[in-house]
């Protein structure tokens, strides 16, 4: 049984299509990859499986983990087993990395009826994940991404996503941003979550992440549709090419 | 943390008792006649037994009142007060207590549950009897006008620690009262306080002799209950050479119609390297969400650092109250003297703000310190007001002064209006101010995460409110960060 199948997904923003007509299947255990240029839509895809206000679904289906997930809250969403980690992670002052990330587990627990963690358990499974990722423990007390560099929001995200075990992480861009070491090391992280149960879906403008997170299948996205899917070699065709014979989109 | 609502609601059901019993028309519940006079005053200062001198002082304070006029420079709107309309003195009955947590009030037992108060706990607080022993924080209530619960006495005396009502304290100490009352808000300073000085019932006094320092937190926790009966509360806190205390006032109060008048008043003295910590947690009733009904605030809250490195700390949490006025203040007479305002103001609905701080440097080296968090939601308006006023003498003084204002949702007013007057070239003073919206990015980012959107609000708040909430004892703090988030219910969505 797939994860998730998109069906003709069809998304506005502001009275604007964005998303025309996207279909898409993932089953369990497999890693997807989107590519495509500036402004093609895979930021929105992103926003609109997660349920973001303001991106209005104007046609289409989404079955997630056999149930109809457009019909979900955001947190409800994540609560199923949706994770997002975000091309731009957001900042929020005077709240810590523990306390926010203990928050949100418990409150993802609860939805599913599982007892919550106390403190002194969330701070020993904090502390291993982040030592997976190379961060150190004064990172997971300061406040969530404010004054992070980019590198190390992104490895936050990765972080996150290590701690909520999401069924389905879509990966915006998270390369952007990272050195060639961190990326190396955000890429262990993610590939340490592989599993038969999990699926990813990774969003990348460039060839370079999936030598790392090496994917099942790559589409290609332009135009609000998907133009292309093949294997991991598509990537290396595109990053040798370019998106021209896509045309260009407007930039993002 | 909540024992110190021990003894409120044990008087809470006290008061429940005389509605009851009818306790308004009964001759025994002492309640003198609606209005203002100086038959009142000598009413209410014969009722005390109180001295000739306190008397005199409060009928100067009445004559001096009726010259005055309502202060309205306050970004505050709200009908006229009609202070004839309203009592001025009522004692409570004792009455038997709830036999269990099933006698007592559902709507009380709802907020504690809100609170995250334990069954156990919140019977004691409820004042159930055989519920619990005594509560981990002395506590001195103020109820209905007048202290009927002293606890923790012995272990103060001990110390020569005097904490008791100021009535008890009229007749048992009269000389350090006389030395200090109106010293620090004299009865002619403003509108609000010179009404209290004429027709104050009760509050708390406390005095910590030199070189002590206090080994537990002080606790007083207002309730107003008694219908249409103003609340003149007055606090004194004397802190001797070298002394330290930690003092708690924490205010609920059960849902009512009426608009009610609070007019407090609460004068700290710090003498000679003496330190006090003043924390408030206010949650009175707010009124509805269209402002129907809700406490009406106006408090005068001063303290003085007379002496030299003496330090006085203010932490409010404000979140109750249909209008606030208050500006608890700082005089930094004392050489090195130190002031500090920390305060978290949350207005949602139809509530109004208007609060601040008064920081006065006259001694040299003196410094001030104010962090100021004001958070707007529904139609509700938030005004930070503040002054801080170097004096020629106070060489090398420094103030640093932060405004902070979160608005959630678009209907809401955040006011920040700052005065700042220096008469000293030496004297450094920095301020800064921000505001702004909880943003759409931040209440999704939590929502991806699985936090519902109430929480997530609840959580930015609080991380917004961090700097003054980790100032709070921590007894105080956990109960205050649940505050944050029951006082924003229904604030988005
Ligand atoms: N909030 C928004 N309001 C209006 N247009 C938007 C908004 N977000 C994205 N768009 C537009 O949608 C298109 C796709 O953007 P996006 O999904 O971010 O692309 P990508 O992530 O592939 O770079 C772009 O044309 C962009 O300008
Ligand atoms: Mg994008």
């Amino acid at each position: 049984m797939p994860l998730i199948e998109i069906k003709n997904l069809h998304a506005s923003v502001d009275g604007k299509e964005i998303l025309k007509g996207i279909d898409l299947t993932i089953d369990a255990g497999e890693v997807h990859a989107i590519m495509g240029p500036n402004g093609s839509g895979k930021s929105t895809l992103s926003y609109v499986l997660a349920g973001r206000d303001g991106y209005e679904v104007t046609d289409g289906s989404v079955t997630f983990a056999g149930v109809d997930l457009l019909a979900l809250e955001p947190e409800e969403r994540a609560a199923a087993g949706l994770f997002l980690a975000f091309q731009y992670p957001v900042e929020i002052p005077g709240v810590s990395n523990t306390t926010f990330l203990k928050e949100a587990l418990n409150a993802i627990r609860k939805t599913r009826g599982e007892p919550a963690l106390d403190a002194m358990q969330f701070l020993k499974l904090i502390r291993a994940k982040a030592k997976d990722l190379s961060m150190t423990d004064e990172m997971i007390k300061r406040a969530v991404n404010v004054g992070f560099s980019g590198g190390e929001k992104k490895r936050n995200e990765a972080l996150q996503m290590a701690v909520l075990q999401p069924k389905l992480a879509i990966l915006d861009e998270t390369d952007s941003g990272l050195d060639i070491d961190a990326l190396r090391i955000v890429a262990e992280g993610v590939n340490a979550l592989r599993s038969p149960e999990r699926a990813m879906l990774v969003i990348t403008h460039y060839q370079r992440l999936l030598d790392y997170i090496v994917p099942d299948v790559v589409h290609v996205l332009a135009h609000g549709r998907i133009q292309r899917t093949g294997g991991k070699e598509l990537a290396l065709e595109l990053e040798a090419k370019g998106y021209a014979e896509f045309g260009a989109d407007e930039a993002a | 943390m909540a024992a110190t609502e021990q003894t409120i609601d044990q008087v809470r059901e006290l008061t429940e008792g005389k509605y009851k019993y009818g306790f308004f028309t009964d001759i025994e519940s002492e309640m003198a006649p609606k209005g203002l006079s100086e038959d009142i005053v000598r009413f209410i200062s014969a009722k005390k037994g109180e001295p000739d001198w306190l008397l005199d002082w409060r009928l100067r304070a009445y004559r001096h009142w009726l010259t005055m006029a309502e202060p309205d420079w306050g970004k505050l709107h709200y009908p006229p007060i009609d202070y004839q309309d309203a009592y001025y003195y009522a004692a409570p009955k004792v009455k038997e207590k709830p036999k269990s947590l099933d006698e007592v009030d559902p709507e009380l037992l709802k907020t504690y549950e809100k609170l995250g108060i334990p069954l156990k706990e919140q019977a004691i607080l409820a004042g159930v009897e055989g519920a619990g022993d005594m509560p981990a924080v002395a506590v001195d209530a103020v109820f209905d006008s007048v202290s009927v619960a002293t606890t923790f006495k012995k272990k103060l005396e001990e110390k020569g620690i005097i904490f008791c009502s100021i009535s008890e304290a009229i007749q048992t100490h009269p000389e350090l009262v006389r030395q200090y009352l109106g010293t620090v808000v004299p009865y002619s300073d403003n509108y609000f306080a010179t009404l209290n000085s004429a027709v104050f019932t009760d509050g708390s006094f406390v005095y910590i002799p030199k070189g002590v320092r206090c080994p537990m937190e002080l606790s007083t926790y207002f309730r107003i209950n008694a219908k249409n009966t103003g609340q003149f509360e007055r606090t004194l806190i004397i802190a001797d050479e070298g002394s330290y205390v930690s003092y708690l006032e924490g205010c609920t109060a059960p849902q009512r119609d009426e608009n009610q008048l609070h007019a407090a008043v609460v004068e700290l003295v710090a003498l000679n390297d003496a330190t006090i910590k003043y924390s408030t947690v206010q949650n009175w009733y707010p009124g509805d969400e269209n402002g129907k009904g809700g406490i009406y605030n106006f408090v005068t809250k001063r303290a003085a650092c007379r002496g030299k490195n003496s330090k006085v700390s203010w932490t409010q949490v404000e979140t109750g109250s249909a209008i606030t006025w208050k500006y608890p203040s700082c005089i930094l007479q004392g050489d090195n003297s130190v002031g500090e305002f920390y305060s978290v103001a949350i207005t949602n609905n139809m509530q109004q703000a208007d609060t601040g701080t008064k920081m006065i440097h006259i001694g040299k080296n003196t410094r001030s310190t104010i962090v100021s968090k004001g958070i707007s939601a529904g139609k509700a308006q938030n005004t930070y007001r503040g002054l801080v006023r170097i004096l020629p003498k106070a060489e090398g003084a420094r103030n640093y002064t932060q405004c902070d204002s979160l608005l959630i949702g678009d209907k809401c007013g955040a006011h920040t209006v700052p005065y700042i007057e220096s008469k000293n070239r030496s004297a450094r003073i920095e301020h800064e101010a921000t505001t702004a919206k909880i943003s759409e990015d931040q209440l999704f980012y939590c929502r991806q995460r699985g936090l519902a959107e109430e929480d997530a609000v609840s959580l930015i708040v609080n991380g917004f409110c961090k700097e003054v909430l980790k100032e709070l004892p921590m007894e105080f703090a956990v109960e205050a960060q649940k505050l944050v988030a029951i006082s924003l219910e229904g604030s988005v969505g």
